[in-house]
């Protein structure tokens, strides 16, 4: 029973997900992409990381379903321009081969945790002031790292979408 | 400043704000129907026969039915039927005058083209725009019952044109009068130094005299 | 919510107690348990919170257009009185025009009874979810703003965090709108209102930073009370004067006004523009549903910077906390919201490349700059007497001279316009 909310997050995350790589329409499997994303959002709530849910749904929902969405608008083919798909046999290759490995380490993750340990300590209350005291402190190479990769993206952005010298400033 | 501009602007519509309760030249509504605009004096709307009593309406038009206004009227939305008799007019003489006299306002297009070209002055636009009718050919075709309106109207909407309109038409009576006196005179006198064949004639002098004699009434 | 003190006025905690009693009465009544108590007691909060806000967007609505209308030298509406009752009471028909206030119930029945048109080609789904996503997302951001000293329904650490993740799943809807009408102007439009709506959400979390860098928490609750002391009982100690807090509210403003899609940054919803942009194949009720969203969006941003820079429900003076703090709360927000209608009476619209250029080239920098200022704020709380001075200077001459600087670059190559022949 206190399972439940789980269950029901799992199922929609996943189902959301499995549905998005079935449907033609590009659009239609970018929303239930989000959709999933927001679901994992759901479940970090219900684990208690409220902080780590809300920044969640700000950078996934909020800003790479836009790039997401962008990309697609953006690089459209017509519809006569369907491209042939792969023989069977590779197909069955190309699936089988990084589900299994996928697969394998989620199942090992999984396998590894049971039986749950006899004295198992209430969640942590971890308050937000905690979570940034230790992101400058103990875990601040993690943010770095991550501020200079968004920095190197910006730059190449910048540098992509720049006009050519010849235009005049407006 | 980058900003400057913004605050001069936010300070223009304050101003706005604040005068539109008690300064009139920043609210400029008026709430019509409750309050109406003062209509400058050369707006028209549709075309009216000029009477020149208001007692005898139909008696005393101006309209002589020549049609010259039906001719020219470029919708052609003027509708005259002249009259079997005549009737004499306000300076005495016999005139036809418009038995049927219909304007469609559905069709009128208020170019004021049989005001310009009336010789008589009588007809002239009207200001009333609140004209709105439920039907058609009732209430959108005026007869001349309704478009016949008196002068002293036309004075009160038109002042200036109006007496201009009146002060020429008196002097033309007035010279008219003075021909037609002179004109009698004259032939008095030449009947007078005819006395011998005074007898074979008729005397249509005297009569005629007699006639023009009255001053025209106003 | 805590128990009120002996020296607390009666009114500030009096609708808590009425919803208190409330489910008190309605558990006994209906014998309910625990978890259908707890419901209850959240149910009577939102539906306190849809009606006020509603009510407070209906009135917005009118304030706004008689507002313009004063600011533009007309009157605005003022003819809807109250329906016909002739039939009811035997032919009395109250007959008072009521100012025109009763405008926003016509404009309901309205929009109510419009016919729904669905263009034949468009995505059914997301034609219909869009509207429903964006009202849904705008009202979850209501949840964590403390309309007054025991009024907020529902008290989170990383409160803040959570206000912008709802604003942002908003502009998802927008492109929904626009994309599921199969019209390739409102793609576009809803493309332009993206581009607009994601430039804008870096300045407006960045101008919120320093404030999280000063009060070193996310929580609403605690930033406003933060806020809640004064300088011998008459100044108070509101964000909004300090330096780096002018400058952040002012960033905060213009990014506020550019995430509700207002003008002067109502180019998606132009009519001169794309006809209405994303929405322009939506009639009826799905159309006053944005309409409602954008309006409580508005409304939503400017509680926050209430919140956060205007000092939420503190009294303005020691001696004035007799009045309520949720009185004090919807005054600074109606103070806000005045001050956006008297901004969209008055400025012109930005095309898509001023406005992106606005918040990239001036609006992004002002706010990191803004950001070190608030975090040496931070660090020099503890300077006192003439080292006050100086801090308030630092902070003063940090944030003014590059705001000076990039405005001079950013309106470089616009001379004044001179005319030839007008005198």
């Amino acid at each position: 029973m206190t399972l439940l909310p789980l269950l029901i997050i799992m199922l929609l995350t996943l189902g959301s997900a499995a549905v998005a790589m079935m449907l033609r329409n590009l659009i239609h499997s970018a929303m239930l992409l989000i959709f999933s994303w927001a679901g994992i959002a759901a479940f970090f709530l219900w684990a208690g990381a409220e902080f780590v849910a809300f920044a969640q749904v700000l950078v996934y929902v909020g800003a790479v379903s836009m790039v997401v969405l962008f990309a697609v608008l953006l690089t459209r083919r017509s519809r006569a321009d369907l491209e042939v798909s792969p023989p069977a046999w590779k197909r069955i290759l190309l699936a089988v081969f990084p589900s299994v490995l996928v697969g394998s380490l989620l199942i090992g993750a999984v396998l590894g945790a049971f039986p749950p340990t006899t004295n198992s300590s209430p969640a942590p209350e971890l308050t937000v002031k905690q979570i940034g005291e230790s992101l400058m402190g103990p875990q601040t190479a993690a943010l770095l790292a991550i501020g200079v990769l968004l920095t190197v993206a910006l730059l190449g952005a910048i540098v992509i979408a720049s006009p050519e010298k010849s235009e005049d400033k407006p | 400043m980058l900003g400057s501009g913004i605050l001069k602007g936010l300070a223009v519509t304050a101003k706005n704000f604040v005068g539109s309760y008690h300064d009139p030249k920043r609210m400029v509504t008026v709430e019509y129907p409750e309050q109406k605009t003062n209509i400058p004096e050369n707006y028209r709307s549709f075309p009216f026969l000029v009477s020149e009593n208001a007692e005898d309406p139909m008696g005393s038009l101006r309209c002589v039915a020549c049609q010259i206004c039906e001719k020219e009227c470029p919708p052609q939305c003027i509708i005259i039927e002249k009259s079997k008799d005549k009737k004499p007019d306000a300076a005495g003489k016999m005139q036809l005058y418009p038995a049927v006299f219909n304007i469609d306002t559905s069709v009128c297009m208020s170019c004021q083209i049989c005001v310009e070209v009336c010789p008589f002055d009588s007809i002239k636009m009207d200001q009333v725009f609140e004209v709105a009718a439920t039907e058609r050919f009732n209430e959108l075709l005026l007869t001349r019952e309704r478009l016949a309106k008196p002068n002293s109207y036309y004075h009160q909407i038109h002042p200036t044109e109006a007496a201009e309109v009146d002060g020429r038409l008196t002097a033309e009576r007035q010279a008219a009068a003075e021909k037609a006196k002179a004109a009698a005179a004259a032939k008095a006198a030449a009947a007078a130094a005819k006395p011998v064949v005074a007898s074979t004639q008729p005397a249509p002098a005297p009569v005629a005299a007699a006639q023009k004699s009255p001053p025209p009434a106003a | 919510m805590s128990a009120a003190s002996g020296s607390e006025h009666f009114l500030e905690h009096a609708p808590l107690d009425l919803r208190d009693w409330l489910v008190q009465f309605l558990t006994h009544w209906l014998h309910l348990t625990g978890l259908l108590q707890w419901m209850l007691h959240n149910l009577i909060s939102i539906v306190m919170i849809l009606a006020v806000f509603g009510l407070f967007f209906a009135f917005t609505t009118i304030a706004e257009r008689k507002l313009l209308g004063r600011l533009q030298n007309r009157l605005g509406p003022n003819r809807t009185g109250l329906p016909k009752f002739s039939r009811l009471f035997g032919g009395w028909h109250f007959k008072h025009k009521l100012f025109g206030l009763s405008q926003p119930f016509a404009d309901a029945i309205k929009a109510l009874t419009k016919e729904d048109i669905v263009p034949a080609e468009a995505d059914k789904l997301l034609h219909f979810l869009a509207p429903v996503i964006v009202v849904a997302f705008s009202l979850m951001t209501f949840a964590v703003l403390p309309f007054g000293r025991h009024f907020i329904p529902v008290e989170m650490d990383a409160a803040l965090l959570y206000f912008f993740a709802a604003g942002s799943a908003t502009e998802l809807a927008i492109f929904m709108a626009g994309w599921s009408s199969r019209n390739k102007y409102s793609l576009l439009s809803a493309m332009r209102a993206l581009a607009q709506l994601i430039s804008y959400e870096l300045p407006l979390i960045l101008s919120v930073v320093p404030v999280v860098l000063v009060t070193s928490t996310l929580s609403t609750q605690n930033i406003v009370l933060a806020q809640g002391s004064w300088t011998f009982g008459v100044l108070p100690h509101w964000f909004v004067f300090t330096p780096w807090g002018c400058a952040g509210f002012l960033i905060f403003l213009v990014s506020a006004l550019a995430e509700s899609n207002r003008s002067p940054f109502d180019l998606p919803e132009a009519e001169s523009e794309l006809v209405a942009g994303h929405l322009t194949e939506y009639s009826g009720f799905k159309y006053a549903l944005f309409f409602m969203a954008e309006y409580f969006g508005l409304t939503a941003l400017s509680a926050l910077g209430v919140t956060i820079f205007l000092g939420g429900w503190q009294a303005p003076c020691e001696f004035l906390q007799i009045i309520p703090s949720y009185l004090w709360f919807m005054g600074k927000l109606i103070l806000m919201i005045v001050f956006f209608i008297w901004v969209r009476g008055t400025l012109l619209r930005l095309r898509i490349d001023q406005l992106t250029r606005l918040s990239w080239k001036f609006l992004v920098p002002l706010a990191l700059i803004n950001l070190v200022n608030g975090g040496f704020w931070a660090l020099t709380t503890e300077w006192s007497g003439p080292l006050q001075i100086a801090r308030w200077a630092i902070s003063i001459v940090v944030i003014v001279v590059p705001f000076l600087l990039m405005g001079r670059k950013l309106s470089t190559g616009f001379a004044p316009r001179t005319y030839r022949y007008a005198p």
